[in-house]
């Protein structure tokens, strides 16, 4: 049963269509896992947590810098050099302290991301690295965990939602991460923050409509957006049947580190 | 007319800053060989050693990814929209 003070603060989405007081509970008692507190998890995670996720576990592993304050809204200018995840943490709970609101101050591998994320039901994937992104992927096909994902580079945008044995993976659209030196490193990229804000709510958007059992999720379909023409666009991503991961015979069976291959990143150790 | 082809950010570089440019082809081999003769370097970017399309780009044909058609045998026809989608992992 909600308290009185939660049906005032969520009274303009329990009034919609198909949520109602219901809906607020299963928002309530949901467990949503945001994977970096960056320009994607930023806003996503604000949106989750007005929302009213009952339980919302961010990680990440890094501290704020100056540089990222242009993109990343979570943080604030005082909380430069303090890490990541406690700054999300006292945001996303002066926004809303109905909620719970976990830091988790990690850097995800293979050894340890299973057991980071079996406490959750959903993942939403904000890393900015490829070797996380499948390691992500993978780790979420082969424990049954609905995945949002979402890039961006530079204009452009990405997301699809994965849920494991119903839609394809992001191997089933990509088969493989790109070797070292395939794709201009990270030093040339830069991105500016409202691409990373339409992207980083349309997950939200995916996790909150998965949760509530409303509408189409971005299932078996990659939504494109070009912010120099305020585009978007969708293609159709049939499941894979010789997926490496979620395919008739897998051929990864465990999970994978793949290298790093950005200097600068290595440098500096931003990431996941 | 031709085949329209959406070019992405990554590879732009290469078709001096334009987005779509035109090609002519009948099939997807043959349009990646136009690229190639319009704006050199752009194979490599987009199919390995072998030839073979590299496995984190894809490419659709009026929306379908040719890995679910015919591959590189995929027939093109004027009018068709071609777009060449790598993928990103910035966050
Ligand atoms: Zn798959």
């Amino acid at each position: 049963m909600l308290r009185e003070d939660q049906i005032e603060r969520y009274s303009r989405q329990i009034i919609l269509p198909n949520v109602g007081g219901k809906g607020q509970e299963k928002l309530l008692n949901a467990k949503v896992l945001v994977i970096g507190a960056g320009g994607l998890g930023s806003p996503a995670s604000l949106y989750l947590a007005a929302a009213g996720i009952g339980k919302l576990g961010i990680v990440d592993s890094d501290a704020v810098e100056l540089n990222n304050l242009q993109r990343q809204i979570l943080h604030s200018t005082k909380e430069v050099g303090r890490p990541k995840v406690e700054s999300a943490r006292d945001r996303l709970s002066a926004i809303n302290t109905d909620i719970e609101v976990i830091p988790i101050k990690k850097r995800l591998t293979s050894e340890n991301i299973l057991d980071v994320i079996k406490d959750y039901d959903i993942i939403l994937d904000g890393s900015d690295n490829f070797p996380t992104r499948y390691l992500v992927n993978d780790a979420c096909v082969l424990s049954n965990k609905t995945l949002s994902h979402g890039g961006i580079f530079r204009f452009d945008g990405q997301a699809i939602t994965i849920i494991p044995g119903k839609s394809p993976c992001y191997r089933c659209l990509f088969p493989e991460p790109p070797p070292p030196g395939a794709v201009p490193g990270c030093q040339e990229a830069g991105i500016l923050g409202a691409v990373a804000g339409v992207i980083g709510v349309i997950q939200a958007n995916e996790v909150l409509k998965l949760i509530l059992g409303i509408g189409e999720p971005l299932a078996g379909r990659l939504l494109i957006f070009n912010a120099l023409d305020s585009s978007f666009r969708i293609v159709k991503v049939p499941k894979n049947k010789d997926c490496p991961i979620c395919g008739e015979s897998p051929t990864i069976k465990k999970l994978i580190d793949y290298e790093e291959f950005c200097q600068l990143r290595k440098k500096g150790g931003r990431g996941r | 007319m031709g085949i329209k082809v959406r070019i992405p950010t990554p590879l732009q570089k290469l078709t001096k800053d334009k987005e779509v440019v035109e090609c002519e082809a009948n099939d997807v081999k043959g349009l990646v060989e136009d690229l190639e003769k319009r704006y050199p370097g752009i194979k490599t970017r987009l199919c390995d050693d072998g030839g073979k399309l590299r496995k984190f780009i894809n490419i659709y044909v009026n929306d379908e990814d040719i890995r679910f058609l015919k591959m590189d045998q995929t027939p093109l026809k004027d009018g068709d929209e071609v777009s060449i989608i790598p993928a990103i992992a910035g966050g």
